[in-house]
């Protein structure tokens, strides 16, 4: 469905975007993911066909950017970042106007904008300004204003930029929704939602892919070390001294916030996938110490994401 | 066919967009009475039955009313992103081009339906060569198309409103200045005949005084189209991230 190869787009010297290249299969739902100038954007500015990449090729459903822009854009609905309206339309008035430019025939028209209405939540809203609403309607606008011509492939920047936790919820949701039938790529740089929403992942940085496939894949792959948390009463001194001494156990520390009064929290660093809850609580226990909890922490995505975009911090952001 | 359909679906937009914002009821207003005021003040004196001092006076006007009506259609997209939406759907960039100077084509001729009210008082008070105020609104639709052209140009190189209208302004009125005599007579001999065809002024005053000449129209519509052409060139270039 979507095909890039060797992409590569540069604002001047700077290398926004180096030479990606990636695979989007039909039904697929695809989250960048990415810190802040990791090119996400960029990137999905060349696939919409709003600026000319530097090199390389994109083809979407079958129609390559430069050669025939009009096929893509018309196979393709797309919410650009922050979601840009014009705010003295209502927003029937602008659903209306996004139809016509769009071709859709007169007879449907109206049914068209009752259904995306219906499905982004905006039927009560059709007679209000844009600019009156709240920044929520707003995105959810950018989104019916996106699917009004039932694309085949939706590019969303930032779906959920700005919205409150509910408004995520429901914009993930209806996300998820569409997916059923529709390729889907959004970016974010927000991981839950990521995990929550994508079949698979694109990690993004300093313009380049430093990692794709499932949340799951993902994790197992970066999995080469796991956390222990131990909680006892007291003040446990002489604990992590103990649990050095147990084989696998890399590193200990004591953590000092998040514990309540009376309590101290050890966190174990293991090596490998091996499971040692079983040791460090025969340790603990008997070492003469009140065991409160033992918690295992595989790798979240957070880690491998945090692991992935710190390669090299000392070369100067953007 | 289909072209022409979107692009009067844009430029329909763009013109409701004029009179949504107060500035359309601020323009029309100073566009019809700043010149009538300043007409009608003298006219009972000279006691001549002439309404060419009238039309003289809409088309300097046009000098920072034009810049006013095109400084938003490109640097407001560009500022509020809208832009990014508009060119990522299914459209040509001639024909957004084109239907931004529609609009405002539309509405300045609006502007000039309400000034014909003028020469309709005047005629109450004496007979009117009719001929010759026709060929001077052809003169001021051609003038004004020109201007509106190069304020659209102007509009897309910001995204700051004020700098557009300023700086549409300042070429509008250079563009206006190298055709005025006193301009011309400071040039050089052999330059002051090429100033004096590319100057904006004096091919209106030539339609003003009631000659068609198609010399005239040919430069008008050249000019417009020239930065019509521009406007596409650069909006297709993408050069402004």
């Amino acid at each position: 469905m979507i095909t890039v190869e060797n992409l590569r787009k540069l604002y001047g010297e700077f290398v926004a975007v180096d030479e990606i290249s990636f695979e989007i299969k039909k039904g697929e739902i695809v989250g960048f993911l990415g810190p802040n100038g990791a090119g996400k954007t960029t990137t999905m500015r060349c696939l919409t066909g709003f600026m000319p990449a530097t090199a390389g090729t994109v083809v979407l459903n079958g129609s390559d950017v430069f050669e025939d822009p009009d096929g893509v854009k018309r196979s393709i609905g797309y919410l650009p970042e922050s979601a840009p309206l014009y705010l003295d339309m209502k927003v029937e008035e602008y659903l209306d106007f996004i139809a016509d430019v769009r071709k859709i025939p007169r007879s449907q028209k109206r049914k068209r904008i009752k259904e995306v209405a219906e499905s982004t939540g905006l039927s009560a809203r059709l007679r209000q300004e844009i600019g009156h609403l709240s920044k929520g309607y707003r995105q959810r606008v950018g989104l019916a204003q996106a699917m009004i011509h039932n694309p085949e492939i939706l590019i969303l920047d930032e779906p959920t930029s700005g919205l409150d936790p509910n408004q995520i919820v429901e914009i993930r949701n209806l996300i998820k929704e569409i997916g059923k039938n529709k390729t889907i790529i959004f970016s974010t740089h927000i991981l839950s939602e990521a995990e929550a929403t994508c079949d698979r992942v694109i990690i993004l940085n300093r313009g380049r892919i430093v990692a794709s496939g499932t949340s799951q894949e993902l994790r197992s792959r970066h999995k080469d070390k796991a956390l222990i948390r131990v909680k006892i009463e007291g003040t446990g001194k002489g604990l992590p001294k103990k649990l050095q001494t147990i084989d696998g156990v890399v590193g200990v520390m004591q953590m000092d916030r998040g514990v309540e009064k009376g309590f101290s929290l050890f966190e174990v660093e293991t090596a490998s996938d091996k499971d040692l809850r079983k040791e460090v609580t025969q340790a603990v226990v008997g070492g003469g110490f009140d065991l409160v909890e033992v918690q295992r922490e595989g790798k979240t995505l957070e880690d491998v994401f945090a692991e992935l975009t710190n390669v090299d911090t000392s070369a100067p952001t953007s | 066919m289909e072209s022409l359909s979107l692009i009067w679906t844009i430029a329909r937009k763009e013109l409701r967009s004029y009179f949504n914002s107060p500035i359309a009821y601020i323009f029309l207003s100073v566009f019809l009475v700043l010149p009538a005021y300043f007409f009608f003040r003298g006219y009972f004196f000279i006691k001549v039955v002439d309404v060419r001092g009238y039309l003289d006076t809409v088309s300097t006007v046009f000098l920072f009313l034009v810049p006013a009506i095109t400084m938003r259609t490109w640097a407001e997209e560009k500022k509020s992103g809208t832009i990014e939406l508009l060119l990522t759907m299914p459209i040509k960039d001639y024909e957004i081009v084109f239907a931004k100077f529609l609009s405002s084509f539309l509405f300045l001729t609006i502007g000039l339906i309400f000034s014909v009210c003028v020469p309709l008082i005047v005629m109450y008070t004496g007979p009117l060569d009719w001929g010759v105020i026709a060929s001077t609104y052809l003169g001021l639709l051609l003038l004004g198309g020109a201007y509106l052209s190069l304020g659209l140009f102007i509009s897309a190189l910001t995204d700051n409103q004020i700098i557009a209208f300023i700086l549409s302004m300042v070429v509008c009125f250079v563009f206006y200045l190298i055709g005025q005599v006193g301009f011309l007579v400071t040039m050089p001999g052999f330059l002051s005949p090429v100033f004096r065809f590319l100057g904006l002024s004096p091919h209106y005053a030539s339609l003003a005084r009631g000659v068609i000449d198609s010399r005239d129209v040919i430069y008008y519509l050249s000019f417009t189209g020239y930065f019509l052409y521009l406007n596409v060139r650069y909006i297709a270039g993408r050069r402004f991230q």
